[in-house]
């Protein structure tokens, strides 16, 4: 299979260069990868291999695959914003002849140019987990609508302060990046608020690190403490804001919501760390995208546009006119190590 | 390329073999994982992905050639792969503000040159350890590019500062783009730089015994500085190599970029304690690393694991070294 494979590369490639001279501009992998009639062989490029939210997407999307007799293999870059480590997986991915990529891209700008590549040679990409920009630069995206993920928190909070004005701290992730920009704008959005309110007693990026926005949070409570709301942007930061609020006694006195349904975060709203999460589901974002591979493969029909894989509010504290699942269900459907 | 001698018509043992040309080991350590990786898979041997190795290896492979002219005077680099990303991020703006890109280039090359002319003026003026400096600078340089880009990437469509990337020809089947064209030439020029002019070899008589440069005449600190601004040009040139590869300038990217062209240098035989190295060493290291990760990954080795056969094999060209060395005294 393999051989053929291979005979097939070479025949194609020879075939581009009798036909175009021997200057030519050409893609690699060329005609060996595209879909119709064959053998899903689906490739996966996360940001990072170590994160236990990449690392339950990369499960879901093997288990998947095996499920549906896809060949499967999973690349991943080395830190988050490794662009070059990105690039170098999607190329070594056409070179093994995928034929769908499955990519969470590091930077929504960032490899943009490989994954030309790869759709002009007949690769279907689809983005997981974090939309490109312009969002036509893959064929189809399956994603937690970050924006509306943010709105939902914002929503939460809001009710939960039932009718006080909040005062608020804004814990960030990292600056400029889609999702943290995503996820920002909406929270205002949900809780009613504009970056120059003057409701934001507070604001530090904290790169989506637990100690960082321990001491971030530290810091700007040395600046005030007279808050009752405060915005995290992934959950591990939720924790070091927990861990800094405490310190001052301030934990009774605030609404703290988050996002991500990590395990350990409906844990953390479990024991009361914070008042809500919102969950994002990465397992379905995997499946759904290895079951669009299968398609492919088989049909040659690419899905299209933005797949909004969902979110939902994980709280014990529900509150009239919010939708919200409580901790229970959110630990039956967390990701990571239950 | 080495200052270890030969007495007379001596049999060279082992070691002095290894010591006279250090780009025998890592060229044989090359050798070997290609062989393997040829007969394990079926997609290694083929001419588009050994063209790919090298384009991946590019980067690293540019910003290692700087670095190798730091270690042979007995410094070290912290700050390269930060200085280089500023690089890009000037590049890229200034071509969004409607600089041309040759000017847009040529200005991200001499930010580079400056931050090179600053450090060699540390070190050599004010006698600071190189590694302390670029440490320092590592964090100047990396919090600059952040604030400069507002921690936004910034697609790069320029043609120009695509163009080592983009461009590509076919050498005898195999697919070879203009990046990996001026990377050869820099390499030869380098090459031929340390090793048939009086400035090469006053580099490497600084980075071996400093005093007895000094003494005989050699500038020493001339030398150094010199040695800062050429690599300054080079890191410069390593983010239009950057922005070829991944036409996207963003402040996250690289973190690694300053320990990997370390990794290659030191893969290629250069001693840390100066005065020993070769550019062809230091390609062969590159390429060596880039071998792996793209051998390794086809036969479906976990990333991690690849970074565990990294690292080993640098301790090992270490020892290597080391056992050299003992051989010769």
């Amino acid at each position: 299979m393999r051989q053929r494979s291979l005979a097939a590369l070479a025949l194609a490639a020879a075939l581009t260069v009798t036909t175009a001279g021997c200057t030519v501009e050409r893609h690699w992998g060329g005609g060996s990868n595209a879909g119709g009639g064959g053998k899903a062989k689906v490739g996966l490029v996360t940001k990072t291999d170590t994160n236990p939210y990449f690392v339950e997407l990369r499960a879901a999307a093997k288990a998947a695959a095996e499920a549906n007799g896809a060949e499967f293999s999973a690349l991943a870059g080395q830190f988050d914003g490794d662009n070059d480590g990105q690039v170098r997986a999607i190329e070594n991915l056409m070179q093994q002849g995928a034929n769908t990529i499955l990519i969470t891209p590091s930077s929504s700008t960032g490899v943009l140019d490989a994954i030309d590549r790869a759709r002009k040679a007949g690769v279907l990409v689809i983005a997981l987990d974090t939309a490109t920009e312009p969002d036509t630069a893959v064929d189809a995206t399956f994603a937690t609508d970050n924006f509306e993920a943010g709105r939902q928190q914002g929503a939460y909070v809001k009710a939960a302060l039932n009718g006080k004005p909040p005062k608020l701290f804004m814990v960030d992730g990292t600056a400029g990046s889609t999702v943290d920009t995503q996820r920002h704008t909406g929270f205002l959005k949900g809780i009613g608020l504009t970056d120059a309110s003057p409701e934001i007693k507070g604001k530090t990026p904290a790169n989506g690190d637990q100690s960082l926005a321990q001491q971030g949070v530290e810091n700007l409570l040395q600046r005030t403490t007279d808050i009752n709301a405060v915005y995290t942007m992934n959950e591990p930061m939720g924790r070091g804001t927990y861990a800094a609020l405490q310190a001052r006694g301030l934990v009774n006195q605030i609404v703290m919501g988050s996002i991500d349904g990590g395990c350990e975060g409906v844990k953390n709203v479990r024991d009361g760390q914070y008042a809500a999460t919102v969950m994002q589901f990465p397992k379905k974002m995997a499946e759904q995208g290895v079951l669009a591979a299968v398609e492919y493969a088989k049909t040659g029909k690419k899905p299209s546009g933005f797949v909004n894989t969902g979110s939902a509010v994980i709280t014990d504290k529900p509150i009239p006119g919010v939708e919200s699942q409580d901790t229970k269900w959110g630990l039956e459907n967390c990701w990571g190590t239950k | 390329m080495t200052t270890a001698t030969l007495k007379g018509n001596e049999r060279p043992s082992i070691g002095e073999f290894f010591l006279r040309a250090p780009a025998v080991g890592p060229a044989l350590a090359l050798l070997v994982a290609i062989v393997v990786f040829s007969l394990s898979t079926d997609t290694f041997l083929d001419l588009d992905n050994l063209s790919l190795v090298v384009q991946q290896s590019l980067v690293v492979g540019t910003l290692a050639l700087g670095q190798t002219l730091i270690i042979l005077t007995a410094g070290i680099d912290l700050a390269n792969a930060a200085a280089m990303v500023l690089a890009t991020l000037i590049m890229a703006k200034l071509v969004v503000g409607g600089v041309s890109g040759i000017w847009a280039l040529l200005l991200g090359i001499v930010a580079t040159v400056v931050i090179g002319m600053v450090t060699g003026s540390l070190v050599t003026r004010i006698k600071l350890p190189p590694f302390i400096v670029t440490l320092g600078l590592l964090t100047v340089l990396t919090a600059a590019a952040k604030l400069f880009a507002s921690g936004q990437a910034v697609p790069v469509a320029d043609e120009l500062l695509k163009w080592l990337g983009t461009r590509r020809y076919l050498f005898g089947g195999i697919p070879i783009t203009y990046g990996m064209t001026l990377a050869l030439l820099m390499y030869l020029g380098l090459w031929y730089a340390l090793t048939r002019t009086p400035w090469g070899k006053h580099v490497y008589a600084v980075g071996n015994a400093p005093e007895s440069a000094r003494l005989s005449g050699i500038k020493v600190n001339r030398t150094i500085l010199s040695v800062y601004i050429v690599a300054g040009v080079i890191v410069g040139i390593a983010a239009w190599q950057a922005l070829g590869r991944v036409p996207n300038a963003d402040p996250n990217a690289f973190q690694l970029g300053n320990l990997d062209s370390i990794t290659a240098v030191v893969l290629g035989g250069a001693s840390l304690f100066g005065g020993r190295g070769s550019v062809l060493g230091t390609m062969m290291g590159a390429l060596v690393v880039a071998v792996l990760r793209s051998g390794l990954t086809q036969l479906g080795v976990d990333a991690l694991y690849q970074d565990v056969a990294t690292g080993a094999l640098l301790i090992g060209a270490v020892c290597v070294d080391r056992f050299a060395r003992r051989q010769q005294s």
